[in-house]
């Protein structure tokens, strides 16, 4: 390209990139600035709200989905989608009440066996055979729940942990006012993001669920990529299962219904496209951080009840898919 | 398209496979199941199935344009909601603002896939958690009993030996088997969920036809929860439809219809929702427990999709 064709294009060309710096900035940190902006308005209106208590509250009712979403964003960033986290979570959460009468190794180790023993089937099953996630995981959302079921005498038998087990310091136990499942969350953020941006993997991921084929080009290990995800997102949500086990002191057999939606949600909102390919796991914190605040506001406001909630998080998954979308489109038209 | 040998067979065992299953299931519960072939067995088995064939008929047009709808069981609730609201005015009235609503959401659904260009999962992923809290919203969060006589009878009656419901799924059934195969609209489906880019550059109003069969699937839901409460006798928004939109998608692939769109087997559904009832309906029969029915659903699954890929990757 010559100087003066250069000089000419240089001006649309700086608009059109302001442009779209503007809207990948936006794309990439839009969930975090929407997360402020609630945490704002709901201290200024509820007197509650911004108290230590009130937020240490929210950050423990949120740490379990956190640990699951985590798992989430690596199958949605490869390209995939996990539907059995929440029979999993269950299952996890049993597992852990029943094994924790042999001590904590064995509370801790029994679920994530399990747990990480279907996400492997799961991501296997998935990357050898070319079948569609979404049917894989929805037949093992149903498996899970049967293992489920089968271990508990149909749903009738619920695991206690023993009273004087270390296995429910971990879920019970604080450390400077926040409980520990808060610090787990937070250090697998924080070693999942190392992951995602740091490592040779993470980098195969996003190359896997940008482009499947262009990744299996490049010589990139794709189905064990693929696998490696799904096994991630089971041994999270298994662990997640443990931690609330740990917590409720009970192996409750009803949990998690209805979760792996919560998780995808939360990661959605997080900027993380559902395509594969783009994502953070900054931003699923924040997804997941901002149900927990829509939750506790409406909780806050009293005589509204939990469907309001659910109206609202629906309300607001599709204005962000709404603008992701528009936001994308800008970013294309260059 | 090449016909080879093991394609051959594995697209045979696809098409045919479902109606053997079903077959194969009667037959070892004619032999083995004491009272099964009893009418009374035999009608609850259709009434029970009658609601997921109805869900699944317009499932099975979403996901023939390459879709999901995730939102049905939503759906369900809502018109399950809206219908004790306008009970007052007759039933007639409240069966067709019900019907409205089921097609307001899906034109929601459809105008977020096809001008918005979400992907289908995410578009109706919204409407799932949000339509039930509507629904609770406006039901107030409470089981309301129905007293309508009109009603009730929708619920009760037998035309012919069966009852209406059954009826109502049958002629639905046959409606789409006509729309899909001799309709300009269900030509146009396919040609979208076979390769909307094409179907677009062919000048096929695309947009147009996904709103179109995302409001079918809307409204087919709807009127399945019509059905379901007017045989519940209570209007239950907390529970009608509760995971039906895996029942539903689970008929759908059961039945052959490839999720990646492009080829809706209509028959093949239905058989599907049979098989999946007859199995659990057999289970239960002989006393094996809810986790082993679940085991066997999910192996199911796995199985009629692994036979669905080899078609595929032809």
């Amino acid at each position: 390209m010559t100087a003066v064709a250069e000089q000419s294009q240089q001006v649309p060309v700086a608009r059109v990139a302001t442009s779209e710096r503007l809207a990948a900035l936006a794309q990439r940190h839009g969930a975090l600035a929407v997360l402020l902006l609630a945490l704002l308005v709901s201290a200024l209106t509820f007197d509650a709200f911004a108290s230590f208590d009130n937020l240490a509250g929210i950050a423990i009712q949120s740490s379990f989905l956190v640990i699951v979403a985590l798992g989430m964003t690596f199958v949605i960033i490869g390209g995939g989608i996990d539907l059995s986290v929440g029979s999993v979570f269950a299952l996890g959460g049993v597992l852990a009440a029943w094994a924790s009468q042999w001590g904590l190794l064995a509370a801790l180790a029994a679920p994530l066996l399990v747990c990480g023993a279907i996400g492997l089937l799961n991501g296997l099953i998935i990357a050898r055979t070319g079948l569609a996630p979404f049917i894989v995981t929805l037949a093992s959302l149903l498996g899970a729940r049967g293992l489920l079921l089968a271990i508990t005498d149909e749903g009738a038998t619920t695991y206690l942990v023993p009273r004087d087990a270390v296995f429910l310091d971990l879920g019970r136990g604080t450390l400077w006012g926040l409980g520990y499942p808060v610090w787990i969350a937070v250090a697998l953020c924080a070693l999942g993001g190392l992951l995602l941006q740091r490592t040779g993997y993470g980098q195969a991921v996003y190359a896997v669920g940008g482009s499947e084929d262009a990744a299996s080009l490049m010589g990139l290990p794709v189905a064990r990529v693929k696998t490696l995800t799904y096994l991630l997102s089971g041994l999270l949500a298994g662990l997640a299962g443990a931690l609330n086990a740990a917590r409720l002191g009970s192996g409750v057999t009803i949990l998690g219904v209805g979760m792996e939606l919560d998780a995808i949600a939360a990661v959605v909102i997080g900027g993380t496209l559902l395509v594969g390919g783009a994502g953070t796991v900054s931003g699923t914190l924040c997804g997941v951080l901002l149900l927990g605040v829509i939750q506790n506001v409406i909780n806050q406001i009293g005589n509204l009840t939990s469907s309001v909630q659910s109206v609202v998080s629906g309300a607001f998954l599709v204005v962000v898919v709404v603008t992701q979308s528009y936001l994308s489109r800008i970013r294309r038209l260059r | 398209m090449t016909t080879l040998a093991a394609p051959a067979r594995a697209r045979y065992v696809q098409d045919y496979g479902v109606y053997a299953a079903v077959l194969a299931l009667l037959l070892f519960n004619a032999l083995f199941t004491d009272n099964f072939l009893d009418l009374t067995n035999l009608r609850t088995q259709l009434v029970q199935v009658a609601p997921v064939v109805i869900v699944a008929l317009g499932m099975a047009l979403v996901i023939g344009s390459e879709g999901i709808d995730l939102s049905v069981g939503s759906v369900m609730a809502l018109a399950a909601a809206v219908i004790p609201l306008y009970l007052g005015s007759g039933m007639w009235v409240a069966i067709a603002m019900a019907l409205l609503a089921g097609a307001a959401a899906g034109a929601l659904n459809g105008t977020l896939v096809a001008v918005v260009n979400l992907q289908p999962i995410v578009a109706t992923l919204a409407l799932l958690v949000a339509g039930r809290g509507i629904a609770l919203v406006l039901a107030d969060g409470q089981l309301k009993q129905i007293r309508n006589p009109d009603l009730l009878a929708l619920g009760r009656d037998q035309v012919a030996g069966l009852p209406v419901v059954v009826w109502i799924a049958i002629l639905l059934a046959l409606m789409v088997g006509a729309v899909v195969h001799r309709t300009t609209y269900g030509r146009q489906l396919v040609a979208v969920g076979g390769n909307r880019a094409a179907a677009h550059l062919a000048g096929l109003p695309v947009r147009r036809v996904l709103i179109v069969t995302y409001v079918l699937c809307g409204v087919f839901a709807a009127l399945a929860g019509v059905l379901a409460t007017a045989r519940l006798t209570a209007s239950d928004p907390s529970a009608i439809g509760n995971l039906m939109e895996l029942s539903a998608i689970t008929a759908v692939v059961v039945g052959g219809t490839p999720l990646t769109g492009g080829r809706i087997r209509v028959l093949g559904t239905v058989a599907g929702a049979l098989l999946m009832q007859l199995l659990r309906a057999t289970l239960i029969k002989h006393d094996l427990p809810d986790s082993t029915a679940q085991l066997v659903q999910a192996a199911i699954i796995l199985v009629a999709v692994y036979v669905a890929r080899q078609r595929r990757t032809r």
